[in-house]
């Protein structure tokens, strides 16, 4: 019987504390910089896309929302012809962020995606485009990568000794 | 020429208690939602007050909908005799000295039977659904009316030995020296849990219980045959708080203020009390409820009243 008591007195004192509400659309609520949101194709230190059109993000995806066609510059370097994310599907889950081997595809602290129209909601390449690296400012897949691009010949890369020429090992 | 006086109190109280029943809602979201370090509805008009409105529209212009398997006459008489008993019993409950609609010389009678009657409308309903879950709400509620419905007449009549009348009137007026809280303390507990138990609220709506019965006896209700249920359920939390208030806590009766204003703020504290038990206390089980009614609170209530009676007799 007391202890009714004492949890009554306890809810009772609840209401001088302080509420756990956030009034949403006039006051924010703080996203982490990690929080898995809206989907973006981020660029190069250089400016450059680092999608490789690799198409493991699509391959990872549970729900099938992405969808892209690879294709080639004239200089050897892939990437991709049009890039499709449905985001009326997608349950941003980030498993594709996490396929990612040039850190091209990044989730984004953002949610507020509403639409009228649903067709609206599949975005194209051009509207999943950011002008910036996104999480990683330094990373550059091109400049790391063993793989001969204009520019840029084998040998060249960061951290890679010049390819050896077999036919000249001789004993 | 007939006196209109009386009608003009029957319009007061029936616009004070049917606006407060509708208010009671936005009331009960906003506390609720204050114990629960939350905010509640805020957004339609000032402190969210608009919402009241918005649910009595979004209530009235919902489907009326009537089950084809339900028992069509008492489907619809159920929810008026909830309504129609809770308002008739504030025939008798003077708001202010003299400003009573019915002074009934067995005014505390009339209270009970009329707030009992009340739970015919819950068995009515729970029949009339032709729904398991109904029927087992509406048995329950039954059961549990009958056992506390005992002693809540009992804890009562320790209030109307030392006030010697059944008049709810006289009653107030003999807490002139001392509130009936005092000296018919253990009273008062009993008449407050079993003012609870009747209105069927948290901790005790095993009519309801929405964890095992669905809904219980309002499973198959919609719109405002729903919204009956729910009027008639607030008409009765303030018929409760201004029993008890009249009964244990000398009503009107206060220093300043009006005698009104008195009566409406003991209401409106025990109106909160109702709101903060239904926030803190979790749901018994239907056994541990038919075992406290008969096997603690009745012998309790009879031993208080042997008290109260035998010290009355030995100081006369």
């Amino acid at each position: 019987m007391l202890s009714l008591v004492r949890s009554l007195w306890e809810v009772f004192r609840h209401g001088f504390h302080k509420r756990v509400t956030v009034q949403y659309p006039e006051e924010k609520p703080y996203l982490a910089p990690r929080y898995r949101g809206r989907i973006i194709l981020t660029r190069d230190p250089d400016g450059g896309e680092r999608c490789v059109a690799c198409n493991l993000c699509a391959v990872a995806c549970p729900v099938d929302c992405i969808s892209l066609q690879a294709t080639e510059d004239e200089t050897g370097r892939r990437y991709p012809e049009f890039f499709r994310i449905n985001f009326s599907r997608c349950i941003f889950c980030g498993y594709c962020e996490e396929a990612c081997p040039t850190y091209a595809i990044q989730l984004t602290p953002d949610f507020e995606m509403g639409e009228y129209n649903r067709q609206n909601l599949v975005y194209e390449k051009k509207d999943l485009m950011v002008d910036g690296p996104g999480k990683y400012p330094d990373y550059n897949f091109w400049r790391v990568a063993g793989v001969a691009i204009g520019g840029k010949d084998k040998g060249q890369a960061e951290n890679e000794a010049a390819p050896v020429d077999l036919h000249s090992l001789l004993p | 020429m007939i006196n209109l006086y009386p009608l003009l109190i029957i319009a007061v109280v029936l616009f004070i208690v049917l606006n407060l029943a509708a208010g009671l809602i936005w009331v009960e979201r906003r506390l609720l939602a204050l114990w629960q370090d939350r905010y509640g509805p805020n957004r339609v008009g000032p402190f969210g007050l608009g919402q009241v409105l918005a649910d009595s529209v979004k209530l009235f212009l919902k489907e009326d909908w009537i089950p084809p398997f339900a028992d069509k006459g008492v489907f619809i008489l159920a929810p008026g005799i909830i309504v129609a008993t809770a308002i008739l019993s504030f025939a008798v409950i003077p708001l202010a000295p003299g400003f009573v609609v019915a002074d009934l010389n067995i005014g505390v009678l009339f209270l009970l039977a009329m707030s009992s009657l009340g739970v015919y409308s819950v068995v009515l309903a729970g029949w009339a659904s032709n729904n398991k879950y109904s029927l087992l709400g509406g048995i329950r509620a039954s059961a549990q009316m009958l056992s506390y419905e005992v002693f809540m007449g009992l804890s009562l009549l320790g209030v109307v030995i030392l006030a010697g009348s059944f008049r709810l009137t006289d009653i107030v007026e003999a807490q002139r020296k001392v509130w009936f809280v005092i000296p018919q303390f253990p009273g008062f507990v009993l008449f407050l849990i079993a003012g609870v138990a009747e209105t069927r609220r948290l901790p005790f709506d095993l009519a309801e219980a929405e964890s095992e019965l669905v809904a219980g006896f309002h499973s198959e209700y919609s719109g405002m045959k729903f919204g009956m249920f729910f009027v008639g359920e607030y008409i009765g939390v303030i018929l409760i708080s201004v029993a008890i208030s009249l009964l244990y806590f000398g009503g009107w009766l206060g220093p300043v203020l009006p005698p009104g204003l008195w009566l409406a703020i003991k209401t409106m504290t025990f109106i909160c009390l109702f709101i903060l038990m239904r926030a803190g206390l979790p749901r018994p089980r239907f056994d541990q409820l038919m075992s406290w009614g008969w096997k603690y609170l009745l012998p309790l209530a009879l031993l208080n009243l042997l008290v109260t009676g035998a010290v009355v007799l030995a100081l006369s």
